[in-house]
């Protein structure tokens, strides 16, 4: 199968304009130009793609929310934030194809009817924002970008804008309130952002891979989109993997394909002399795998069937040496950093949940401790505005049921059988 | 001392500024520009931003503490944040932010005396396939460490800051 998301990956040739033009970029722009806007949302509808940023909602079907006339400007804003910690894909597009992204912004520009789209990219992608910019320069230099865009009467706007290190601002209101220039605390919703999003304006919002995904659709067919991956989970995907495995990396694959070929067949398998232990298949917020449950397709459903994620599809492999205390513990220290503070259940649920977890780490937790983890988990689940409350607390309370006996092993041994030291103390 | 900026950052500012339609939106940007001129924001500058934007101290002030990357306080020349999120904690990170500690001789988001090392853990950097990862200011990430390459990276630091490498512990 070829790849046609991360094909340069590697190679920074192609962030000329002149190198990704005579490989046959920016045909996709002219090709939708000789469309009407209304029939490239219809075949990015029909092609079945589902956004990659982790919900997997319908691209064509969010782009036809957005009101044909509005009295306020609309807006675009592409989703650059990667923070969901397992995740680095998006960076691939952005640091080695960062035309195809801007080619996939312009379609999606042309069929909503939009001028102005702002990449929010996370503040440490410093470097990457650079790249952006520069092929953006390029891009304006050759009138894909600008007013009357190829004389076609169309004119779009791109603006690449650095966020300042904050995980919740990839949530999507959160997103609009940081761009807008405000703490990132997410809105409530709805209304939602394709009729009331950035600065009042109907708002796109779409990660960095379903922009990228857009061109081969508009030049290869619907069909031919919708002919990859099994029903209702479409097209290729960038699955990033890290943890105990030979070779990390990201590498694209269709949906629906098998977690454990793309452990042994794409990254080498597991590091040599170990066994698979767990995956965490989706990036944090995806619960954990026992190794017997590896043998899943990577799909929207399935995963969500088996009681996780697809999410970003960031895939962190962990052998027999991981203490999944320590794992867990790790996780909730995350969310306790990144809660954003406005939702009691969150801010308060998830600073407790990170106590307990540094306790039973420590040594020095109690048997009752893991009753306690999950029902703090149950009690923020669908009280929080915005889904970072699910986000920790389902994986939190998978890490305790899962793993039980390794839980309770730390409390009757009173320190970790792995031999890990304690954590540092509360910093 | 008031605030300024110089003029080539002013004539940045008013590029920033004109690519959006509420000028509160350029604060992000405005912020990053500030440190780039300034190493961090100075209660000075926090009345200048705002009364560039229109809006209230407070409201900069608010947006300064949301987000890590902005700094209060200065930092030092080099600011090593060390990602110790799960995908680099599974390949050591911790064995290199104890090596951080004890030849640094200094704690997190503490500077050596010399001015020249702030150590901060951060959270996932997005470059996990790549553990562990460090990265210095907001420079391109230094990536698959070991102790080894700790330690040459450090002098490589030093040796550029104008030092004589450190003698072999
Ligand atoms: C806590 C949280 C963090 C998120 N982080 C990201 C992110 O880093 N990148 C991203 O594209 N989407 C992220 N999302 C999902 C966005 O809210 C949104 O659904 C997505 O950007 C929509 O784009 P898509 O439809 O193309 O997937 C996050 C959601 C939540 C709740
Ligand atoms: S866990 Fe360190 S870069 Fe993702």
């Amino acid at each position: 199968m070829e790849a046609t998301l991360i094909k340069h990956i590697g190679h920074t040739a192609f962030r000329d304009i002149d190198t990704f033009v005579q490989g046959g970029g920016y045909r996709a722009v002219e090709k939708a130009f000789g469309m009407r806007p209304e029939e490239v949302t219809e075949a990015v509808k029909s092609s079945g793609l589902r956004g990659r940023g982790g919900a997997g909602f319908s691209a064509g079907m969010k782009w036809s929310f957005v009101p044909k006339e509005s009295q306020l400007p609309k807006y675009l804003c592409c989703n650059a934030d990667e923070s969901e910690p397992g995740t680095f894909k998006d960076r691939q597009i952005v640091e080695y194809e960062p035309h195809l992204l801007v080619e996939g912004i312009i379609i999606c520009c042309y069929a909503v009817g939009i001028h102005s789209a702002y990449i929010y990219i996370r503040g440490e992608f410093a470097y990457g924002a650079e790249v952006l910019e520069n092929a953006i320069a390029q891009a304006y230099s050759r009138n894909y970008l600008g007013r009357d865009i190829l004389g076609k009467g169309f004119d779009l706007d791109v603006t690449v804008h650095r966020g300042a290190g904050a995980y919740i601002c990839g949530e999507e209101t959160a997103l609009l309130e940081s761009l807008e220039g405000k703490r990132g605390q997410p809105r409530l919703k709805p209304p939602f952002p394709a009729v009331v999003g950035l600065f009042n304006g109907p708002t796109v919002i779409n990660n960095v891979e379903t922009l990228a995904a857009i061109p081969s659709i508009i030049n290869n067919g619907a069909d031919w989109y919708a002919a990859i991956g099994p029903e209702r989970n479409r097209g290729t995907k960038l699955f990033s993997v890290s943890g105990h495995v030979v070779k990390p990396g990201v590498y694209e694959m269709p949906l629906g394909t098998n977690l454990l070929a793309l452990i042994n067949d794409c990254c080498g398998g597991i590091r040599p002399g170990r066994t698979l232990k767990a995956v965490i298949p989706g990036g944090a917020s995806a619960s954990v795998l026992r190794a017997e449950e590896c043998n899943i397709s990577l799909d929207f459903d399935s995963l969500a069937k088996a009681g996780s994620m697809l999410g970003s599809g960031g895939a962190i492999v962990m052998d027999d040496s991981t203490c999944m205390v320590k794992v867990a513990h790790t996780a909730s220290r995350f969310f306790y950093e990144e809660s954003c503070g406005k939702c009691t259940p969150c801010r308060e649920g998830i600073g407790w949940v990170e106590k307990l977890f540094r306790r039973l780490e420590s040594g020095g937790g109690r048997e009752t401790d893991l009753a306690l983890i999950s029902d703090i988990c149950d009690n923020v689940k669908g009280k929080t505005l915005c889904p970072f409350g699910e986000a920790f607390s389902a994986p939190l309370d998978t890490f305790v049921k899962k793993f039980r006996e390794e839980f309770l092993e730390h409390v009757r041994q009173k320190r970790c059988p792995f031999g890990n030291p304690p954590p540092d103390p509360v910093h | 001392m008031a605030f300024e900026f110089t003029a080539e950052n002013q004539t940045e500012f008013e590029r920033i500024l004109s690519r959006y339609p509420q000028k509160r939106a350029a604060l992000l940007p405005t912020l990053y520009l500030v440190q780039k001129q300034h190493g961090y924001v100075c209660k000075d500058a926090i009345g200048f931003i705002a009364e560039k934007l229109g809006i209230e101290p407070v409201q900069v002030y608010a947006v300064i503490t949301f987000y890590t990357m902005f700094n209060l306080k200065p930092v030092g020349r080099f600011h090593l944040q060390l990602c110790n999120n799960i995908s680099c904690m599974l390949l050591g990170s911790e064995k290199l932010l104890a090596h951080l500690r004890s030849r640094l001789g200094i704690g997190l988001k503490e500077t050596t005396p010399d001015g020249l090392f702030t150590l901060s853990t951060v959270e996932c950097l997005g470059s996990c396939g790549t553990a562990p990862v460090l990265q210095i200011n907001c420079d391109p990430y230094r990536e698959n460490l070991g102790i080894e390459e700790l330690d040459r990276l450090l002098d490589e630091l030093r040796a550029s800051a104008g030092d004589a490498p450190a003698a072999q512990e």
